[in-house]
């Protein structure tokens, strides 16, 4: 520890280690307190272990899955999800700047976007497997029907609550559209991309699942179902779980994305 | 017109005016009807004067100031600088806003660099003047700090530097000290009157502190309610080695306020 640190300094620092400690010693006591009680009630019988499964079948068919092709299940839907999630983040922002440009477009466009936006995207379901076909692609452009909306008007809110007197400050320094745009613009809304990328990741995923449920042969969606079809519901909770774990480290994979590039933007 | 345009100097040369405002009117459209905001405006500026603008809240000052950087076209008359018109945004014009507004991802020097950039001005010719202003005025060694790590005095020096380095050659300053508290304030402006007159630039600044419009003008510009018009110039002389603190002891600067204060009629 540094010598030059007051004592009170040394305390404070101290206390606050010993409370960050605390909270990860409390999340992770409260999850291994819900599996042992989990597995508790199913060997005393307070639970019915077939219907709700349990810890230790859940391992069991893990590791039986593990051998056999869970990595191709998962390894398909991350894909479906990336390919979905990338497309509507790029559509959704290349979209929102198109309404930027244009406040006209944008005030045509708005009934649209908000009707869009309050739809239910999978009740399109049977329209886009009849027109992408019954696969992948339908897959795909279910993930990016959820997402796609939200990120254009996540994205323009954004864009139009930029600090307008940033935006004035541009204007006396005879900024063009283009200029303002890359310049102000989007540098202030990175951290609006990124909350919007968050929510995306997850709602593709849901966009995955809900169109394996559909049409799939392969994915954790089409275990999770075919689990449910032949009643082995140790199958679905393990689906269930590894979907947990899938959608927890795509979400980290978007926060280290976005720390790297708000480091480089501080240049 | 060429009244306003030239000017007649001691030895009897003719000098071309650094500004020259030609019978400029603005109208604009509301939603609520039309409102005229300035009634045939006129006057001219040498070379490295500093003239202060009064008027009553809302009489166009600012309308005013947008015309004069070519931000907002006068519905009649026309702006000259340097014997040019001003057509549409100029970068023969720095602007400076109430606040500093420094992009806060930015450090200060890419902050000074950004008018550069925006004109695509950057080489090395500007990236050394901006290295002297940085310099002159004490902010080079925080050249790789970011704004928030700045005093708010010190975040206006910037301002005024990022404008200065695209060399103009009129400075607007629309309220350019409000936003910050009243010591600050005092030594900002002594900081940025030092500039100017050391940068040699001609000065329009806007201002609703009658102490402030006499310490830093040479003249002092008094508006009317709206639509606005030029109610009397006064000419501020506090001889050569003026400053903006030392004049407030000026045994003339009360004579002054209270001149500027009766003319504003702000107490009926």
């Amino acid at each position: 520890m540094n010598k030059s640190l007051s004592k009170e300094r040394q305390q404070y620092l101290a206390r606050k280690r010993k409370r960050k400690w605390a909270v990860l010693g409390c999340q992770i006591g409260v999850i291994l307190a819900f599996f042992l009680l989990w597995e508790v009630a199913a060997q005393q019988q307070w639970i019915d272990s077939f219907i709700l499964s349990q810890p230790s079948r859940i391992l069991k068919t893990l590791i039986n899955m593990w051998q056999n092709d869970l990595l191709y299940h998962i390894g398909v839907t991350v894909f479906e999800t990336l390919a979905g999630f990338l497309l509507g983040a790029v559509g959704g922002i290349i979209l929102a700047v198109c309404l930027w440009w244009s406040s006209f477009v944008s005030q045509v466009c708005e009934p649209y976007l908000v009707v869009l936006n309050s739809l239910p995207k999978i009740a399109l379901g049977p329209v886009i497997i009849v027109v992408a076909g019954a696969g992948t692609k339908a897959i795909i452009v279910m993930a990016l029907a959820i997402s796609l909306i939200v990120t254009v008007l996540e994205m323009l809110n954004g864009f139009l609550h930029t600090d307008r007197d940033l935006i004035k400050m541009g204007h006396t320094f005879g900024a063009k559209k283009q200029q303002l745009f890359f310049k102000i613009v989007l540098p202030y809304n990175l951290p609006t991309l990124f909350n919007s990328l968050k929510i995306n990741i997850g709602l593709s995923l849901v966009g995955v699942i809900a169109g394996e449920f559909l049409v799939s042969k392969a994915g954790l969606g089409y275990l999770i179902v075919y689990g449910g079809q032949v009643f082995k519901l140790d199958l679905v909770m393990t689906g269930v779980l590894i979907l947990a774990v899938v959608a927890a480290l795509m979400y980290e994979a978007v926060c280290l994305l976005q720390k790297w590039v708000m480091r480089r933007r501080e240049r | 017109m060429s009244r306003l345009l030239y000017s007649i100097n001691a030895v009897g040369g003719i000098i071309l005016a650094a500004l020259s405002v030609e019978h400029i009117t603005e109208k604009y459209q509301a939603e609520n009807g039309e409102v005229e905001a300035i009634a045939d405006i006129s006057f001219s500026m040498e070379k490295g004067e500093f003239l202060s603008i009064v008027g009553p809240s809302g009489c166009g000052k600012s309308t005013l100031l947008s015309i004069l950087a070519g931000l907002l076209p006068p519905t009649s008359g026309r702006v000259l600088i340097d014997g040019v018109p001003v057509e549409g945004i100029s970068s023969r014009v720095g602007y400076m806003l109430q606040k500093d507004h420094l992009l806060p991802w930015r450090t200060i020097l890419r902050n000074v660099q950004f008018g550069l950039e925006i004109h695509r001005r950057l080489d090395k010719e500007s990236n050394a003047r901006v290295e002297r202003l940085l310099k002159t005025y004490g902010l080079w060694e925080f050249r790789d700090k970011h704004p928030s790590q700045l005093s708010g005095g010190m975040r206006q020096r910037v301002a005024l530097i990022r404008t200065l380095a695209t060399n103009p050659s009129l400075l607007l300053l629309d309220e350019a000290f409000s936003a910050l508290d009243y010591q600050t304030r005092l030594s900002v402006t002594e900081d940025v009157y030092r500039i100017l007159r050391q940068e040699h630039i001609t000065t329009v600044m806007v201002t609703h502190d009658i102490p402030e419009s006499i310490s830093m003008g040479d003249r002092v510009m008094i508006l009317t309610q709206r639509p606005a018009h030029i109610k009397e110039i006064v000419t501020v002389d506090f001889g050569e080695k003026r400053s903006p603190l030392s004049c407030r002891n000026h045994p003339r600067f009360q004579e002054y306020f209270d001149h500027i204060w009766k003319e504003l009629g702000v107490h009926e």
